[in-house]
């Protein structure tokens, strides 16, 4: 009787699961071992598989250039846009933490370009306000100083994505600002009595208590940074000269524009890779710089 | 005292100058919808000379379609995105969060790890497989992932929901068994009611990640029919050699409404959703 109540039991729980797995299944699992067949093909969508082994990654390691050129616009805006965006979210957050009048305003206000910043719209108002004609240029000259065409040259095209990605420093900042509500007040008030200044509270009680939740949106924007697609493919296209061409946009082209399917898949391989090494980095650091409270530290 | 205070002006002062600097452009987009053509250069937030041509012309400079389809179009899938994900995610969170059977930990470990799985590596096989399903130009490359606890934010919804409902006193449940109430009783009896904090959050993202799921939808909508409203303005900025700007602002104004509107009757819910959770944005 028991052992058949148990039973019961255990086929119910995948009842309720059931449609997660067979999504799971069906549309991550099986794409994705068909995405490892197809990184060692030349499929195009067009015409059937042919086995070349490892071509694909032979060519994209040694001869495509596009793919240098991708690899160092990606990187330079991962290295670039996430920390810049982190900091600029902790500052903030610590700012708003102090329990002022209109708080509630100033946060929604901030919040407010994570909430439409992935949008088409704004990729398109921001290519008219770095344009040549546009907002940038007419205040600068105002203070006297000439405009440039930021989005044409490939020294600064970069430059307008990586503003527009720290300008959406909102989501994080929300996330800070829970992680030091949760922080007690006795810690300030130790460091307090300790004689502790400003600077060195901030080093010593807010950095180390804060440090999970820094490594959460760490891990969080540097995944999430490394797929950038939208914005470089409307802002910039990629342009001028392979500057901005991101990772997501080489392997759009390759995948639904040349329809080179077995291409595109090894490219895929090497993307998670890269994410897989980077993250795996960012744990292994961990250890030196996050701080547990159940450390008993 | 008086140095709080002063440091409290401080901060203001600072938050002040931050928030209108970064409001800056949004402001003087919500003006130049309104400008003449000759305005369109200038940084000035406020219209000398207001007009409305801007959204009447806008409204139907792609031949054939008027932006009230690509509106239409996105809405619907939007909503229907939203509708089927809060049904499969929920449901699939009540068995992990309160259904025993072999295997629970790792399953949900699984959904944990496709969290942080980059789309990119299934979106190539999975377009081939929808393909041979005949399902491009179709909507269904939405709907049936997102029906299966998966799509856009999928894996993560299914974690607030269980994250929610461990949340809740399992007394109720157990009290409700003492009535004869089966597990399906109890999930939409006494789970479901509870759960509405959750599901406002849910909805939310859903819609508004759906509404900007633009590599979504270039990728497998190709008549213009069945644009959404971000194809839409692509379409646009393309079709013109020299960039009718006041128009093309005026269109994506009016696609950041939606979103907008119910991010502002919703906040507290929201911002306490992503606080609680943590959360890309």
């Amino acid at each position: 009787m028991r052992r058949r109540n148990k039973h019961d039991l255990s086929m119910a729980g995948y009842l309720y699961i059931a449609p997660w797995l067979a999504g799971f299944l069906l549309l991550t699992v099986w794409p994705m071992m068909q995405s490892v067949y197809f990184s060692f093909t030349n499929y195009s969508l067009l015409e059937p598989a042919q086995w070349i082994g490892l071509r694909n990654y032979r060519q994209i390691f040694t001869e495509d250039t596009s793919f240098v050129h991708s690899l160092k616009a990606t990187t330079l805006f991962v290295f670039l846009s996430v920390p810049l965006k982190l900091a600029t979210a902790l500052l903030i957050a610590i700012v708003l933490n102090r329990k002022l009048k209109g708080m509630h305003f100033y946060r929604t206000v901030i919040y407010f370009p994570s909430l439409i910043g992935a949008s088409v719209a704004v990729a398109i108002l921001w290519n008219n306000v770095f344009g040549v004609h546009g907002l940038v240029n007419q205040l600068l000259s105002y203070l006297h100083i000439e405009g440039k065409n930021w989005i044409g040259m490939p020294e600064t095209a970069l430059g307008t994505l990586i503003v527009l990605a720290v300008w959406q420093f909102g989501s994080s900042m929300v996330i800070f600002l829970a992680g030091l509500k949760q922080i007690p007040g006795e810690f300030y008030e130790a460091a307090a009595v300790d004689g502790a200044g400003k600077l060195r509270t901030f080093f010593q009680v807010t950095l180390p208590l804060l440090s999970p939740i820094i490594l959460f949106n760490l891990v969080l924007q540097t995944i999430g940074s490394f797929q950038m697609f939208t914005q470089a493919f409307i802002i910039t296209k990629g342009g001028p000269v392979e500057s901005t061409y991101m990772y997501a946009l080489l392997l759009f082209d390759k995948a639904f524009a040349h329809f080179q399917m077995g291409y595109a898949s090894a490219l895929a391989w090497i993307l998670l890779a890269i994410i897989a090494a980077v993250t795996a980095l960012i744990f292994a650091t961990a250890k030196a710089w996050v701080h547990y409270e159940t450390d008993g530290r | 005292m008086k140095v709080a205070k002063r440091s409290a002006i401080g901060s203001h002062l600072l938050l002040a100058v931050i928030s209108a600097a970064m409001m800056y452009p949004v402001l003087w987009w919500f003006g130049a919808v309104f400008k003449p053509i000759e305005e369109m250069s200038s940084a000035n937030l406020i219209p000398l000379r207001p007009t409305l041509k801007n959204f009447t012309e806008g409204w139907n400079a792609i031949t054939h379609y008027s932006f009230g389809v690509f509106f239409g179009n996105t809405l619907a899938l939007s909503a229907t995105l939203v509708a089927v994900s809060v049904v499969s995610c929920s449901l699939v969170a009540f068995g992990f969060a309160r259904m025993n059977f072999p295997l629970r930990n790792f399953w949900f470990s699984i959904v944990l790890l496709t969290l942080m799985l980059p789309n990119q590596v299934t979106i190539v096989p999975q377009y081939v497989l929808f393909d041979s399903f005949r399902w491009i130009d179709t909507y269904w490359p939405f709907v049936i992932p997102h029906a299966l606890a998966g799509g856009i934010g999928g894996s993560f919804f299914i974690f607030l929901f269980v994250q929610f409902i461990r949340g809740i006193p399992k007394e109720l449940d157990e009290a409700a068994k003492m009535d004869g109430c089966g597990s399906f009783k109890i999930y939409s009896r006494i789970i479901v009611p509870l759960l509405v904090p959750a599901i406002v959050t849910v909805s939310i993202f859903c819609f508004l990640w759906n509404w900007d799921d633009f590599f979504g939808h270039m990728i497998y909508l190709q008549s213009v029919g069945k644009f959404t409203v971000g194809q839409a303005l692509k379409l646009f900025v393309d079709s013109q050699s020299a960039a009718p700007w006041g128009q093309l602002f005026a269109m994506s104004l009016l696609s950041i409404v939606p979103g907008t509107v119910l991010f502002f009757f919703t906040q507290r819910y929201l911002v306490e959703g992503i606080a609680t959770t943590g959360l890309k944005g």
